[in-house]
């Protein structure tokens, strides 16, 4: 009796075992796939490898996909023993704070010059080099407003006004890279004081704050909350959709971020990792991004997806990128300390 | 106990095979407690240590934690938990109890299809409920009347969808202390003319006591811990687990989150000691002698049964079918019209259906490990032998998963299984760290259950078998394992399910190799793709079904080659 259970027993367990290190095995990747983090959509993923590929063949690419808070926190937490070859896709504050940690090479793509501006770092040897641009929108589903009697704002002052109390839905900036980007881009536009004074107001208005940017511009869209602070990622692809909105840039100009590349630390193919960093500046991929990004890094292309806001490039605030990146933690403290103490979703 | 050791003493041929009985079990115990430390508390330590660091990694005592209490806003999300929580379970446990009661102790028809609608809430991912609650209560909602013009995103929101999320749970784990009970007490009352109340309230509520507290327990923590459903319907109420996110995803402020995370463990830690405590009143309900109970028909009583069982299957069943609508509809509320749209996936995810099935492999491989672990576990806990210090350990360690929101779990496995220095680091972006962060995560109910349902059973088969010189296997694989089949059945069912649907745990760990379809619904939620969001994870709850239809048969089949003992007049 003893022979046999406990024969049977070792046997699950060292067939266990073996399925275990069979996995282990399996993981081990084959050398020129490039292991790539992006929190980019991930309708972008097939059709950029795709182009990526038609130049390099003899490079695959293996996606990680999440949102950039996730994707930022889980380099941290690799740190030790990076798994990540190339990021491909992450906002520009997010890589600028994994440079600080220490994190990024620096490298210069080649022909990265010919890019827009906003598009290059500023340091002598760049750390991120820009893919795409997002702007920071004001999605206005237009039944609700008429069932509501609610005015279109043509201003961000204008949704101070007590009119739109309840109606508005942003993203946290506690949570959201978007959210912030609201923030800082109207104490750097209007003032801190100033700025401050409008948040106040904006408050009384907004009926819940969000933890992802998409989801106050899909509010809108359902008619949850009939305003939503959201980006022109996800506003035109709602309205392509049919959703009942308008896209909104209010004319005292938005906030905006831009999805960059960087070469990580430790990459482990980083010779591949620079053909595709070389391979994101050129015109073709350029075009490549213009199908699914309105405002992309060669100048001239104007080819964005349907209900893109054309010349968006015009409606782009200006402020400081490092600015930004240097008072983040002041000013989501004070957010912090202002706002979230009140939590019920219709403010006090 | 006293009886079986005269046995022993009479019987000195026994003496050595007892000895490496012990030793046997003991030594198991000590394997599974490695196996546990390397699963539970060596990841959970890798980012809770955290909690007492700085940036740098510099030592720094308690100031992260004072650091915490002077802030209000992460003060108020305390108080705010607890207020869910205790509504939460202050809700749940009396339906779960009415529910589970009318399982086991009336004669409504229809008993198993109303059990599978029970568990409907844990077949699919938490998501599922907040996205339907918001279609129904949300301010396009059809139903949003009902709540009175207060909004859905917020505590109501969250506590209705909580209610529906813990509702299994609660009527798991209390159908299965109340299924188990000896029928010649109620005979032995009914003889003596006592009234039912007093029936109920001197023999069946504390038969059930262990259950009640366990269920209060599960539901409590799962309600504190709890991060999806807060995270969908929540709005701008805070609650610890969202707290967490903020402070790692939306501010990569590890120290900070891990203070959030052992705040987290405390009330496991207090619920142990009172669970402890209502261990060492609890008595065996099923001796050697007892015979089975069973209802038997009364017609006012099972009439009021089932009008309250079918009321809240039909509350379940509306919320499932309203999800089922949302993923037809072309775009709600404006476009009501049919579309089969959300329904292709590789629109939507370049993985397309290959997420599908790395989730089915991972929840398998996480339901049998996870059941021969839990039950393992559960037995030497509850049936051997073995020193106090190991019994106790293991049953600390089983009880920690519960209070350890995902997101905590997962990013302790990236610093743990990522450390250079790990020699396991192996399994670091491989499938089998997915299965194994599964089965830590979802350990708690599976040995809860196991133990209930082992409590359940006279120690004194042990103690016979043990004076007849049968090894402790022996009557593991005759007795102990035949009557448990049920609950073996439900464990594993139990791993798949939450293995499907799990997210926060696996979020940080998953490779481009193994992505799961948890993790695409809520990228597709995330990019507003809430129609396919909905069709995924209907899949997910098709599978899920699939397998709980699978166990009942089985079950049934098992039931009739093993258990004809618990049917009376047979055999």
């Amino acid at each position: 009796m003893i022979n046999k259970t406990g024969r049977r027993f070792g046997g699950s367990i060292l067939a266990l075992g073996l399925v275990l290190l069979a996995q282990a095995a399996a993981a081990q990747t084959a050398p020129v796939t490039l292991i790539a983090y992006t929190s980019l959509q991930k309708e972008v993923l097939a059709p950029y490898e795709a182009a990526f590929r038609k130049v390099h063949p003899e490079i695959q690419i293996a996606w990680v996909r999440d949102a950039g808070g996730v994707i930022h926190s889980r380099l941290l937490a690799e740190r030790a023993n990076p798994r990540v070859d190339i990021i491909f896709g992450l906002p520009v504050t997010n890589i600028v704070g994994l440079y600080k940690e220490g994190l990024i090479e620096p490298y210069a793509p080649k022909g990265f010059e010919k890019l827009k501006p906003r598009f290059r770092d500023a340091r002598e040897i760049p750390v991120w080099t820009g893919l795409e641009m997002y702007l920071n929108i004001i999605c206005f589903n237009t039944i609700e407003a008429q069932k509501r009697n609610l005015p279109k704002p043509t201003r961000w002052a204008d949704l101070a006004n007590p009119i739109y109390r309840g109606q508005i839905s942003m993203p946290s900036p506690a949570m959201s890279n978007t959210g912030y980007g609201y923030v800082h881009g109207w104490v750097q536009g209007m003032g801190e004081s100033a700025a401050w004074e409008f948040l106040d107001k904006l408050h009384q208005n907004v009926a819940v704050y969000t933890s992802s940017s998409a989801t106050p511009c899909k509010y809108a869209s359902t008619g949850e909350y009939a305003i939503g602070l959201s980006t022109d990622l996800t506003g035109p692809m709602m309205k392509t959709r049919g959703a009942p909105i308008d896209l909104i840039v209010p004319a005292d100009k938005t906030s905006w971020d831009i999805e960059a590349m960087a070469l990580p630390k430790g990459s482990k193919h980083p010779e591949a990792a620079k053909l595709m960093l070389n391979w994101a500046v050129t015109p073709e991929a350029s075009q490549t991004f213009n199908k699914y990004y309105g405002i992309v890094g060669i100048p001239g292309l104007n080819n964005g997806p349907p209900n893109s806001i054309p010349d968006g490039d015009a409606y782009a605030a200006d402020y400081s990128v490092e600015w930004s990146i240097d008072n983040r933690d002041r000013l989501i403290a004070e957010w912090f300390r202002r706002y979230n103490a009140k939590s019920e979703p219709k403010g006090n | 106990m006293a009886v079986a050791e005269n046995y022993i003493a009479l019987a000195p041929a026994a003496r050595p095979l007892v000895r490496i009985e012990n030793i046997l079990r003991s030594a198991a115990c000590v394997i599974l407690l490695v196996v546990l430390a390397v699963l539970i508390v060596m990841p959970l330590y890798a980012l809770l240590s955290q909690s007492l660091e700085d940036a740098d990694k510099r030592f720094i005592g308690l100031a992260n934690f004072v650091r915490y209490a002077n802030n209000p806003g992460l003060v108020q999300s305390v108080y705010n938990s607890l207020f869910v929580a205790v509504v939460v379970t202050a809700i749940t446990v009396p339906l779960a109890f009415g529910y589970a009661y009318a399982l086991t102790r009336s004669c409504i028809p229809a008993k198993a299809i109303f059990k599978g609608i029970a568990l409907l809430p844990i077949l699919a991912p938490s998501l599922l409920a907040a996205i339907s609650l918001t279609y129904m209560f949300g301010n396009q909602g059809f139903m949003r009347g009902l709540l009175g013009g207060y909004p859905i995103h917020g505590p109501i929101g969250i506590i209705m969808a909580q209610v529906f999320h813990c509702f299994p749970f609660g009527v798991l784990i209390l159908s299965t202390a109340l299924g188990i009970s000896d029928g010649r007490l109620y005979e032995v009352a009914e003889t003596f003319s006592t009234p039912k109340w007093r029936v109920f309230w001197t023999i069946t509520l504390p038969a059930a006591r262990y259950g009640l507290i366990s269920a209060s327990f599960v539901i409590f923590t799962t309600a504190i811990v709890d991060f999806g459903i807060a995270k969908v319907i929540g709005g701008s109420f805070n609650v610890l687990a969202i707290e967490v996110y903020k402070q790692i995803i939306g501010q990569q402020n590890f120290q900070m989150g891990a203070v959030i995370g052992v705040l987290l463990l405390l009330p496991a830690l207090l619920t142990f000691f009172i669970e402890r405590y209502a261990n060492k009143r609890q008595m065996s309900q099923l001796t050697a002698r007892a015979v089975l109970f069973q209802p038997k028909p009364h017609r006012a009583f099972d009439a009021a049964m089932f009008v309250f069982v079918a009321v809240i299957a039909l509350c379940i069943l509306g919320i499932n079918a309203v999800a089922i609508f949302a993923s037809f509809f072309k775009l709600w509320p404006y476009d009501l019209s049919f579309s089969l749209d959300s329904y292709d996936f590789s629109t939507f995810d370049p993985g397309g259906w290959s997420s599908y099935w790395n989730s089915v492999i991972m929840a398998s491989a996480a339901a049998v490990v996870g059941t021969i672990l839990t039950f393992g576990g559960a037995y030497l806990v509850e049936k051997s032998p073995i020193p106090a210090v190991l019994r106790g350990m293991l049953h600390i360690l089983a009880m920690i998963p519960i209070a350890v929101p995902g997101i905590v779990l997962g990013l302790g496995y990236v610093f743990f299984f990522n450390d250079p220095a790990n020699p396991l680091g192996f399994f670091y972006y491989t499938m089998t760290i997915l299965v194994m962060c599964s089965i830590a995560h979802y350990y708690t109910i599976p040995h809860l259950t196991a133990l209930t349902a082992l409590k359940q059973v006279d120690k004194e088969f042990e103690a016979v078998s043990q004076s007849l010189g049968v090894p402790f296997w022996v009557t593991l694989r005759r007795v102990t394992i035949p009557i448990s089949v049920p609950v073996i059945l439900d464990i594993g069912t139990y791993i798949f399910v939450n293995s499907m649907t799990t997210v926060a745990a696996v979020i940080f760990i998953y490779s481009p190799q193994n992505k799961v379809a948890s993790v695409a619904v809520i990228a597709m939620e995330d990019t507003g793709d809430i129609g396919a969001a909905c069709a995924m994870a209907m899949m997910i709850l098709y599978t899920s079904i699939a397998v709980k239809l699978a166990q009942t048969v089985l079950s049934k089949l098992l039931l009739q080659r093993f258990q004809l003992w618990r049917r009376p007049n047979v055999a």
